[in-house]
């Protein structure tokens, strides 16, 4: 692919943290590990570079040590650019204190949005993973001069389940004609990715316009208040996506990963993930291992016996070991004849010889970075 | 700007590899893949990051497409520096004309110039087809030490094995007294492991003086060389300079030959064997493909064995080292091999006691190499190899020391 300036990208990296607050107690939604050996945000940031978009800005609020370390230049995503590149906006409140809500937020670094020569401005969270190719949605965008595209996907909504979930309705015209947030309803719907796109400089009048009016929430004040005012379309993304809107919710996508049609549209060949390089040795199997249905991470050391799991970079299983159905993320280190059954790990956790830790398969046990069992 | 460097690294790359046959028929042996994830100029290129040596020249000539694709601007081993940093240096025309690098001597004297630029006390001198973790700068210590105006790389091999190495004579304190390439009858077990220090005052002296004599010869219609081992230390040794054999004691495989680099993976395998890649204070740097973690299936069945990154294992792997981006397909079986990127096994085929090239495909039913306890004549085994890109069809085999190129 090669190079859009037509094109900027802003990523919000700690768009709903609350909602998994063990996961972001140390840490903002992007940074979040997720599939064995990514972060969250290298799903949208990978989505633009393979759609030609080499001028991201990141938005953050509080808690970005780790994304800083994560992300550094952004060489590993090829962002490390004399034009365009990876730039990191740290919060900052015109009003004082942190934003509350997006054209807030976006108020605070336009000038950094007013500085670049992009016409267009593609908007994206972290909590959505998908792969999506963004040129077709822009193509979408410029040939029925929306002032706004939505970017959806028809899923399964359950509002006992789902947190923070936008629905969309369209008129025949695939314009917009509803937005419910949290409704309490079940059944297929069409989820807002928390992906647009727009003109840069409606973007500019709608971000002005709200700050002089004191309002913060793009999904309150634009979606919802000038449904029928702007030309709002809709595109629709075919392909496989899961939302982190819980400690579960995370749990589920993780394991979903084990499922080749759904791996299989998230990592797709001539559009790679893109993520910090760790630099680690592959993975050591042991005379006595015993590996089922599992995504394994580099620098692991399997001893013992891992099924329907998903274990990050650098864990070290012990022999006589049993993990099943559990998401164990970095560096985590566990010794021999232990049963680890339906937990999460979080980054170094250390469990010693024989212990028993069960959760269950809607609750599993969630264990603090760093702890020590 | 201020670029003088203590140390300057000269790797010589441009190696034909030609007893690697099918697995160097379009690649430079230091481009060679090992170890699951790695290539062979992994290990000088990390270990010089690793001893602090920042300005590394790699000599290239045979088939320089894929490593200079490699090696790009350095940046895996943190080699992309303002000041130093990893160069590609391929032999260049002159207004004298252009010539070929004419030996391991000739390749560092047709680069003087752009040793000079750094202006550094000592050169290093490395190979880039051996497998080892070393900190060079110990060696340049050593070198420092004993006020030496060469040291060479040691490493103590069992007498039987001696003949075929270059043999370091030493005295006492490690000078060394003669250097034998391969003799019939070793006097000593200390092995050279084409690893050399030198001051470079010294080092430009000989250079010179060798390519002076060589041409010489050649216009005399006698025989010459330009070579490192058999020109430039045998001279040195003549004129009595201080040379010094520096003892390295540790894991250390010359893979020349598809034999060596074979067991140099396996070796990975054995925790008898003294090379820890999962050690993070010396870390083996290597270019990144970004591919998802691997994913072993229901069916698969993997024991004592290696996997890298993208792999999709439904069979059963045993004592093998997998590259990344491969797939071995459920029914599958693959034991004491190795196995390099891209490549697919189909269900059904059986590889074993065999190298398998990148991006190839065996189909079902094939059957590559024998254990060599089936064979009848033990003498007539050896493992079995298929090239990179080539198709094995259906029902096919290869037998025990059949190298395949093409596909069958």
């Amino acid at each position: 692919m090669s190079v859009n300036y037509n094109v900027l990208g802003l990523i919000f990296a700690s768009m709903h943290d609350s909602y998994v607050s063990e996961l972001t107690k140390q840490r903002t939604m992007g940074s979040i590990p997720f599939g064995g050996r990514y972060r969250l945000i290298d799903f949208p940031l990978s989505n633009m570079v393979n759609s030609g978009v080499y001028e991201v800005g990141v938005i953050t609020k509080s808690n970005y040590g780790s994304l800083l370390d994560h992300l550094g230049s952004g060489r590993d995503w090829d962002l490390a650019r004399k034009k365009g590149g990876l730039h990191l906006l740290p919060p900052y409140s015109q009003t004082g204190g942190i934003y509350k809500g997006r054209l807030d937020a976006l108020s605070n670094v336009w000038s950094f949005v007013e500085h670049s020569k992009a016409k267009y401005v593609i908007l994206a969270n972290c909590d959505v993973v998908t792969t999506i190719d963004f040129t077709p949605v822009l193509r979408q965008h410029t040939e029925t001069e929306a002032d706004i595209t939505l970017i959806y996907s028809k899923g399964l909504y359950e509002s006992e389940k789902n947190n923070c979930a936008t629905i969309l309705e369209f008129n025949e015209e695939n314009c917009l004609s509803d937005v419910l947030v949290d409704p309490q309803i079940s059944g297929e719907c069409n989820m807002w990715l928390d992906m647009l796109i727009i003109s840069k400089d409606f973007l500019k009048k709608i971000v002005s316009e709200s700050t002089s009016r004191n309002q913060y929430s793009f999904t309150r004040e634009i979606l919802q208040g000038k449904t029928n005012e702007y030309k709002i379309m809709g595109y629709e993304h075919k392909d496989f996506f899961t939302r982190i809107d819980s400690i579960q919710s995370y749990y589920s996508a993780n394991k979903m990963l084990l499922e080749a049609e759904k791996r299989n549209a998230l990592f797709q060949k001539n559009s790679p993930v893109y993520t910090k390089i760790g630099d680690n040795a592959p993975v050591k199997y042991g005379l006595e291992s015993d590996v089922k249905n599992s995504l394994i991470a580099d620098g692991c050391v399997i001893e013992g016996t891992v099924k329907n799991s998903v274990l990050f970079r650098g864990v070290k299983v012990g022999k006589g070991t049993v993990i099943e159905n559990s998401v164990i993320l970095q560096n985590t280190k566990i010794g021999d004849n232990c049963k680890i059954s339906s937990v999460i790990t979080d980054k170094s956790v250390e469990i010693s010889n024989d212990k028993v830790l069960t959760g269950s398969e809607t609750y599993p046990l969630y264990i603090g970075k760093n702890g020590k069992i | 700007m201020y670029t003088k460097k203590k140390c300057v690294a000269m790797l010589l790359a441009g190696g034909q590899g030609s007893r690697l046959y099918a697995l160097t028929k379009n690649v430079a042996k230091p481009a060679v893949p090992y170890g699951g994830k790695y290539r062979l100029i992994d290990f000088p290129l990390s270990n010089c990051t690793n001893s602090g040596i920042d300005t590394v020249g790699v000599l290239t000539q045979y088939q320089p497409l894929v490593l200079n694709e490699y090696i790009g601007n350095g940046q895996p081993w943190d080699l992309d520096k303002m000041n130093g940093g990893v160069h590609v240096l391929p032999p260049y025309e002159t207004q004298a004309g252009a010539s070929w690098y004419e030996g391991t001597a000739n390749a560092i004297y047709q680069n003087i110039r752009f040793i000079e630029r750094y202006d550094p006390e000592y050169v290093v001198v490395l190979g880039g087809d051996h497998i080892y973790k070393m900190d060079y700068s110990k060696m340049v210590d050593f070198h420092i030490a004993n006020n030496a105006d060469c040291t060479i790389s040691v490493i103590n091999v069992p007498k039987e094995e001696a003949s075929r190495f270059g043999i370091m004579i030493c005295d006492e304190n490690k000078k060394v007294i003669d250097f034998v390439e391969k003799p019939k009858e070793p006097k000593s077990t200390l092995a050279s492991m084409g690893i050399y220090v030198f001051s470079w005052a010294k080092l430009r002296k000989y250079l010179i003086e060798n390519e002076e004599d060589a041409n010489a010869k050649r216009d005399r219609g006698e025989a010459w060389s330009k070579d490192f081992g058999k020109d430039i230390i045998t001279s040195m040794l003549r004129d009595e300079q201080r040379l010094f054999a520096y003892e390295f004691k540790g894991y250390w495989m010359d893979v020349g030959t598809l034999g060596s680099l074979w067991e140099a993976n396996l070796d990975l395998l054995r925790p008898s064997v003294p090379l820890d890649l999962y050690d993070p204070s010396w870390k083996i740097y290597s270019r990144n493909n970004y591919m998802p973690p691997q994913y072993i299936g229901n069916n698969a069945h993997i024991e004592n064995s290696m996997i890298d990154e993208g792999s999709n294992i439904d069979g059963t792997v045993d004592f093998s080292v997998i590259f990344s981006g491969v797939t071995i397909e459920e029914g599958a079986e693959v034991k004491y091999s190795i196995v390099m990127p891209g490549t697919v096994v189909k269900s059904g085929a059986v590889v074993e006691y065999a190298i398998v090239g990148s991006d190839t495909v065996i189909e079902s039913g094939s059957h590559i190499g024998l254990d060599p306890e089936k064979v009848e004549n033990r003498d007539d085994w050896g493992i079995a190899v298929v090239g990179h890109n080539v198709t094995v069809s259906e029902g096919k085999s290869v037998a025990p020391n059949e190298i395949i190129g093409e596909n069958i």
